[in-house]
């Protein structure tokens, strides 16, 4: 048999109807849902007297628009008014909802892995762009818009167009203190925001099989920011160890049946991809982005770039804006930017692991005088086993904020937003302008960076810094 | 969804690559429950000051573009978010066209479901519509049918586009009533995959 990519066996799998013309009719194994880009799908449905296929496979959280310091304290009345449209909704339609409080609340890329809805060789598509960090688990995860979020109620099916597959392949070890996080703003640095534009990522390599699915999850989240379609990783036995015992998970000897299934659908030795892209972990540094979009990253210990050393007119243009609007001097070392916020949370990196990482840069510290610094766990269920290891307690003696889950200062719908002018060192995925609140200036960075910058008042290379074991 | 064959309208260029969903229409607009009304936030930070007064050095409040309806943009359009608000504020904007040399797929995909017409043109094309937009009033006209953009002087381009987004578009058509109809066959594969587990 021919080999194949993952890619392709999930793909094939999902087809439910082929016609020359037409992009392929595919199904929809999951279909996560949120506040923010449901709203108007479900008031089609109605509108249209349509049913909602298979609610059974639909399941909704709460994340972009909670309050996170009192989550029920909502006192926005447009974002409330939101909340409860959804809850409304999925009341009148059947729909499994981790709302407000709720034991499984949380950012709905942190929840559905979490809870074991994700899972090897699904469809899963959610209206959110980030939909790509369920990849880690060897599903197919896109995002998707309002329309076809309604069509996805409607007929559990979208008609996509079959992408191209892409290898992004990771060779050699990341070295200590470089993280998931650098790895990716390297690879998007190196390679540019539209490197995946009509593909699917799969990634590959030493690094990525060495890394352990939060991690994994961190690489194929920013999948998107690489313009990619989805971003995926061929399921393994950490895979199948992570997802045992989850509530949505397969139980008993049903999960073993699935095991067998899911070893099966790794790509085939041998198999082509329409392109393979490289690059070497080993030579991959801490990373800072010091511009308006992802690609514009460079190493904590290099200097924002010389417009002169551009030679792409557009390029230029492009950096020449990203850096007035970051205030920021061509040539100025990294470690010469101050910040005044740090926010470790969002759907990148607010996973167990990523608080841990945290703590251990933090533990028997303080934060800097002039640093407001908020941490934002990902779930209610990372919130509790923080608490129960004693990493709140960390992080509150050092002076940080220890809130309630959500979306929070990623894109600053509630109201963790950073002022106008000041500069924030954030564990999210887009330093777009105005991203984190209008004139707000984004550099994105690893949780360990983010600790790190929120004690020295500026960005330093966490890898000189002595850690503590918590 | 309004059906679009053939297009004339006023051309705003909008020199900038990558342009982002968040740049299209930031997040704090993203909390109202309808699909209209979105158009008065297009570009808000660009458009308007902290103070919520017009920018006056941003072109797209120059009078001589209020009525634009073409948008001609730089690489990489609509990168970011999959927020569909972005489509709808350009639409309800009055932006029906856009132009670039490439689009971020979720935003392309997007547009089609609301009428709008993402188009694909070489990277030297847009920039000659860029150049030529300079002038206000700039027209041009597109031919979906046809695949072709044109002016009424010398610019003339051909543009691929896939024959599904095209035909949808051309005929204003209802994706989720078509889907329907293949209601037997969606059965049929949750059956079968049914008797797998």
């Amino acid at each position: 048999m021919q080999p194949k990519t993952i890619i392709d066996k999930i793909w094939e799998r999902h087809i439910v109807h082929k016609e020359i013309g037409k992009p392929d009719l595919l199904y929809i194994d999951l279909h996560l849902v949120h506040e923010v880009t449901s709203p108007q799908a479900f008031e089609g449905l109605r509108m249209n007297q349509r049913k909602i296929r298979r609610p059974d496979l639909t399941f909704a959280t709460m994340d972009h628009n909670v309050p996170t310091v009192h989550q029920n304290v909502i006192k926005d009345e447009i974002a409330r008014k939101q909340m409860d449209v959804l809850e409304e909704n999925c009341r009148e339609f059947g729909i499994a909802l981790a709302g407000i409080q709720h034991p499984d609340q949380g950012i709905v890329h942190v929840i559905g892995p979490e809870l074991g809805l994700t899972q090897p060789g699904k469809t899963i598509v959610c209206g959110d762009s980030h939909t790509s960090t369920h990849g880690a688990f060897g599903a197919l995860a896109f995002g998707i818009g309002t329309s076809e979020v309604e069509h996805v109620l409607a007929t559990q099916t979208l008609w996509q167009k079959r992408p191209k597959t892409l290898q992004v392949k990771v060779n050699g070890k990341l070295g200590l203190g470089v993280t998931a996080k650098d790895l990716i703003l390297a690879i998007i640095a190196k390679y540019g925001v539209d490197v995946g534009t009509g593909s699917v990522i799969e990634y590959t390599g030493e690094a990525i099989r060495d890394m352990s699915m939060e991690e994994r999850m961190t690489v194929c989240n920013m999948s998107i920011e690489a313009g990619a379609r989805a971003g995926l990783i061929s399921p393994d036995e950490k895979t199948f160890a992570y997802l045992k015992g989850r509530k949505h998970a397969p139980q008993s000897d049903a999960f073993e049946e699935k095991i067998e299934e899911w070893r099966a659908l790794a790509t085939d030795e041998g198999a082509e991809y329409d392109r393979t892209i490289e690059i070497d972990a080993s030579e991959v540094e801490p990373q800072v982005t010091w511009g308006t979009n992802p690609s514009m990253c460079a190493s904590v210990n290099s200097q924002v770039p010389i417009l002169e050393n551009i030679k792409e007119k557009s390029e230029r243009q492009a950096v020449k804006q990203a850096l007035a609007y970051m205030d920021l001097q061509p040539g100025m070392p990294i470690k010469d930017i101050s910040v005044q916020h740090v926010f470790i949370g969002s759907c990148t990196n607010s996973r167990m692991s990523d608080l841990r990482a945290a703590a251990e840069v933090i533990k028997g510290r303080k934060v800097h005088p002039g640093v407001r610094a908020l941490i934002v766990p990902g779930s209610r269920t990372v919130k509790n086993e923080a608490e129960k290891e004693g990493l709140d307690k960390i992080f509150i003696e050092a002076g940080f904020e220890w809130r309630e889950p959500g979306c929070s200062m990623c894109l600053a719908m509630n109201d963790d937003i950073v002022p106008p002018g000041e500069r924030c060192a954030s564990t999210s995925n887009r330093n777009f302008e105005g991203r984190q609140g209008n004139g707000s200036r984004t550099h994105l960075v690893s949780p360990a960076m983010a600790a790190a910058a929120a004690i020295a008042g500026k960005f330093v290379d966490v890898r000189q810094l002595e850690t503590a074991k918590v | 969804m309004e059906p679009l064959r053939e297009y004339e309208g006023i051309v705003y260029p909008l020199n900038r690559v990558n342009v982002d969903t968040d740049q299209i229409i930031p997040k704090q607009f993203l909390k109202r429950i309808e699909r209209q009304g979105f158009g008065q936030f297009l570009f808000y930070h660009w458009r308007f000051d902290d103070q919520g007064e017009l920018r006056e050095n941003f072109l797209l409040n120059n009078e001589q573009y209020r009525d634009a309806s073409i948008l001609v943009a730089g690489q990489n359009f609509g990168c970011g978010s999959s927020r569909e608000h972005a489509p709808w504020a350009l639409l309800d904007y009055g932006f029906r066209v856009i132009i670039a040399p490439s689009f971020a797929d979720i935003f392309y995909n997007n547009c089609f479901k609301n009428g709008v017409l993402p188009i694909k043109l070489k990277e030297e094309e847009v920039d000659q519509l860029l150049e030529n937009a300079k002038q206000p009033y700039y027209k041009l006209t597109v031919n979906l049918e046809k695949q072709t953009v044109y002016d009424n002087h010398s610019f003339q381009a051909y543009f691929d586009i896939d024959s599904y987004p095209k035909e949808m578009l051309m005929n204003g058509r209802d994706e989720i009533a078509m889907t329907l109809t293949l209601d037997d066959k969606i059965t049929a594969y949750e059956q079968k995959k049914q008797a797998l587990i």
